[in-house]
């Protein structure tokens, strides 16, 4: 298999209070078959080798679901291509000599630990929040009691499928987090199990969202056209639409 | 010392509600007054936490990842057993409970196994309480699918991503706990020691992964839930951070190992490209409800695949296995792939894979169908493997994948070691040799859900627990071990990476303790595993500091376990001479090359209690006794 040579130029941060800078690396012997995640593995293999530190990345499943690894390449978060996290982006995507410039996701709410890690805590917040339908273990009716139509429930899944990657976060010029609260309050509120705490669940959680520091939305979808589960911005239409109920009935 | 496994007494039907009916209870305003620490926030912990902060425990919940939603259940794509008999196709908590003791080989325990059956229709009707969005049928009633091992259709899915829907379910409950004050999650922490005080788990000391500071924490009582330990094969389907440490930490403070050599090796994995490579991806076993897998007939045959004629392929599975075809167990399947693949018939590049093929299923239900059931796996292959699935097959060959064994355990889900408690795959109890498909996700949530929070509150409202604080002898001597181990590993500046040294630990146990193991081969091992040892002591590098995020180091630390740790998983496949399940010892098969069990001789848990750094470690049985699934050859003819 023939290999490439390819210019990496990453953001390096000791620590969240350090300033950081862009450092340039070559990496050689890269195959189309390596994923980005794993070009980064043979840089940090030779980073050991030469005694240093080195790049500092959070990644787990490397099957594109658990949502840890997450930075931006060459300009867009999870890197070039669409419906996939930078652990499936693969070298082929890129040709000898190219260079990638990789960089943490930035938004004021998510700082930067580490070169490339960044602390999405404010997610589990806006989660805990209200995104989460009462209910005590042990006390469920029959499963088949409610009848969901196949059509809800594919829905809802289209809508939980996000991984809370934060990608949309990156990519939005506010750093606004509403494709992820809506997919959570979408996913609720399209079931039946949802709605009693349906409106108490959305106010609760963009109120979260404002107070974690994340932008307003303007309504421009950088936010789906990066997120690796193509996650829809007619999620946020619902969410905007219960919010506002909401706030009128007063609750 | 023969251990005992606790199991209440009485007919196994009604085994668990009479434990039940009289064990110890902590009253609901005693209950805050206890802490208890869940380590890990998968399926097994997240539901553990949540469960226990919804009784009114005072939870800690730590995980090594930023958030517990990211936690390695999450990539179980397959689906979640529930012996729901919703397709009226025969199936009962009995046949759940058979299917499970036959599919493990005979090698599990059975009131564990037969309480797991038990409780499984309780997770499905949890699961869709809370917003779980399970696949339905158009008239909105629940849709199942079959999977390996069970001739009923048990299998409760959401797409692809099953794992994901359920533990975001058992995440969403956790975070409302977090949100209830009940339960505090400690992201980013990774414990390196239990810490053990009167002879019970009080505690444990952790690394915070940012600042790399240590932190105590004092408990009633510590829950393992720190998943399998396939990592140290090097390759598997585990995430990165997946490791044994916890578990073996748990290990050196005196709780005993069982059954360390039941790996499980799944069949349909994409293969490796190259060494490169730092995992292996799991194709859902469910692809086997509509895929073929086939090899070609004559050796050598490199044509395309779709060039090779229906006469000239050889659908091994359903040659061999007429009665369930390509859905026999995965023990079964993937010893095939490699027998076929060793006569020089495998396919691809390297020869070392298999095809399964959709096309049948693309002309008989349409692409569309297809789509919808396996939509996400198959774009996940292309992504890959950058080839399309819906033209040509897939190619697929075993990959480590689920550890069966674990730390012993009682039917109480406790260890030997009064206070600790080990769930989901960190314990070793219910799928005995082998473990069906769908069946981790429902033991997870079981052990989490149904079973703990009666077990853990027969233990704390029936034992006299002392104050503890961190500020205990025990708790010093521990950060002090632990501050020595990182010190010294910072300081070494040898040849070798961390990976190096990591990949050639996993090379010897994926050749010699991998799908068919041998006695001299596992001696060679027992050898290559010392010299290995030896050499990470001397000859690692380990760069960067200990004051910072340093993921080197962390690593460095669990393969530095996984070294000590092979040894036993070596020597408990020696020490087995049978074959059974995932454990396939060539010197003992059936005439048409089946595991030939020795029920006579080991129809025993092994139970491993360390003795020290190169000490040879003692061995504890637990008999096993099959009074309600009668012992027999397992036959998927």
């Amino acid at each position: 298999m023939s290999t490439m040579t390819v210019k990496v130029r990453v953001w390096r941060q000791p620590s969240p209070d350090k300033e950081g800078r862009l450092v340039d690396y070559t990496v050689g012997n890269v195959v189309a078959d390596m994923s980005f995640v794993e070009m980064l593995d043979v840089l940090n293999e030779q980073l050991v080798a030469a005694g240093e530190d080195t790049v500092a990345f959070d990644s787990d499943c490397r099957e594109g679901i658990c949502g840890s690894c997450g930075c931006v390449v060459n300009g867009v978060p999870h890197g070039p291509g669409t419906g996939k996290t930078a652990c499936q982006l693969f070298m082929r995507a890129f040709t000898d000599g190219d260079t990638l410039v990789v960089e943490p996701f930035r938004a004021k709410a998510f700082p930067v630990l580490k070169d490339l890690c960044v602390d999405r805590g404010a997610f589990d917040r806006m989660i805990a929040a209200g995104g989460y339908i009462s209910a005590n273990t042990g006390a469920a009716p029959d499963g088949n009691q409610l009848l969901i139509g196949k059509e809800i429930a594919e829905k809802a899944f289209d809508a939980a499928a996000c991984i809370g990657c934060g990608a949309c976060v990156a990519a939005c010029k506010n750093a606004s987090a509403v494709l992820f609260v809506s997919a959570k309050v979408g996913q609720l509120s399209y079931l039946p199990q949802g709605q009693p705490e349906r409106y108490r669940r959305v106010v609760r959680m963009v109120d979260q969202m404002q107070k974690e520091g994340f932008g307003a939305c303007s309504n421009e979808g950088e936010c789906e056209a990066v997120c690796p589960k193509e996650i829809s911005t007619l999620h946020i239409q619902i969410m905007q639409r219960d919010y506002l109920r909401s706030v009128l009935r007063g609750a | 010392m023969i251990l005992d496994g606790k199991v209440p007494s009485g007919p196994i039907e009604t085994k668990w509600n009479t434990y039940k009916d009289h064990i110890n209870l902590v009253a609901p305003a005693n209950r805050r007054k206890h802490t208890v620490i869940v380590v890990g926030t998968g399926l097994a912990g997240a539901s553990a936490a949540a469960s226990l902060g919804e009784l009114g425990y005072n939870v800690l919940a730590l995980t090594i990842l930023d958030s517990p939603r990211r936690s390695h259940s999450i990539a179980a794509q397959g689906g979640i057993n529930g012996a729901k008999n919703y397709k009226n196709d025969g199936d009962s908590i009995y046949r759940l409970f058979y299917d499970t003791v036959k599919g493990g080989d005979y090698r599990a325990r059975e009131g564990n196994v037969y309480r797991l059956a038990q409780v499984s229709v309780d997770i499905i009707d949890q699961c869709v309480a809370q917003g779980v969005p399970f696949a339905r049928e158009y008239g909105g009633l629940l849709d199942n699918r079959s999977f390996g091992g069970a001739q009923v259709s048990r299998t409760f899915y959401a797409r692809g991503a099953t794992g994901q829907q359920l533990l975001l379910g058992a995440y969403s409950a956790l975070m409302r706990q977090v949100d209830a004050g009940t339960v505090k999650v400690l992201p980013r922490r990774e414990m390196l020691d239990l810490v053990m005080v009167g002879g019970r788990a009080r505690g444990l000391l952790c690394r915070n992964l940012i600042s790399g500071e240590y932190e105590r924490y004092a408990a009633d009582a510590v829950l393992l839930c720190t998943g399998g330990y396939g990592n140290a094969y090097y390759l598997s389907t585990n995430a990165g951070n997946c490791n044994v440490t916890a578990a073996w930490r748990c290990a050196r403070r005196g709780a005993y190992f069982g059954n360390p050599s039941f790996a499980q090796i799944h069949p349909t994995c994409i293969p490796e490209s190259g060494t490169h490579q730092s995992k292996l991806t799991l194709m859902s076993e469910s692809l086997r409800n509509d895929g073929r897998v086939w090899v070609p007939r004559q050796t050598g045959d490199k044509r395309n695949a779709s060039d090779i004629p229906e006469s000239d392929r050889d659908y091994y599975l359903e040659r061999r296995y007429p009665a369930f075809g390509n859905l026999v167990p995965r023990d079964v399947a993937s010893r095939a792939a490699k027998a076929v693949c060793d006569e020089g018939r495998g396919v691809g590049a390297t020869g070392r894979s298999v095809y399964l093929d959709f096309a049948d299923a693309i002309k008989r239900l349409g692409e569309d169908v297809v789509r919808e059931r396996y939509g996400n796996l198959f774009d996940m292959y292309q992504h890959i493997s950058g080839e399309n699935p819906y033209q040509a097959p897939m190619r697929i060959y075993p990959a480590i994948h689920y550890a069966m064994g674990g730390l012993w355990v009682d039917y109480n889900l406790m260890s030997n070691l009064e206070g600790l408690f080990v769930l989901g795959e960190a314990n070793f109890s219910d799928h005995g040799a082998n473990r069906l498909g769908a069946s981790a996700l429902m033991q997870g949530l079981g052990d989490g859900y149904f079973v703990i929070p009666y077990t853990l509150g027969n233990y704390i409202g029936g034992t006299r627990l002392e104050a503890v604080t961190t500020d205990h002898d025990a708790f010093k001597e521990a950060q002090d071990a632990v501050d020595k181990r990182i010190k010294g590993l910072l300081a070494s500046k040898g040849g070798k990476s961390v990976k190096e040294l990591h990949r050639s630990l996993g090379r010897v146990l994926w050749d010699r303790v991998g799908m068919a193991r041998n006695r001299a081969g596992l001696q060679q091992a027992l050898k290559e595993v010392t010299g290995l040892r030896g050499e990470y002591q001397k000859n690692v590098r380990v760069v960067g500091e200990g004051q910072t995020i340093n993921k080197q180091l962390e690593y460095a630390l669990r393969v530095d376990d996984y070294m000590e740790f092979a040894d036993v998983l070596v020597r408990d496949a020696l020490d087995r001479e049978e074959s059974c399940g995932c454990h396939f010892r060539e010197e003992y098969q059936t005439e048409d090359g089946e595991c030939q069990r020795n029920d006579a001789e080991y129809a025993y848990v092994a139970a491993w209690e360390f003795k020290g750094r190169d000490q040879e470690p003692a061995l504890h049985k637990e008999p096993l006794e099959f009074k309600s699934a009668e012992l027999k050859q397992r036959n998927y003819k």
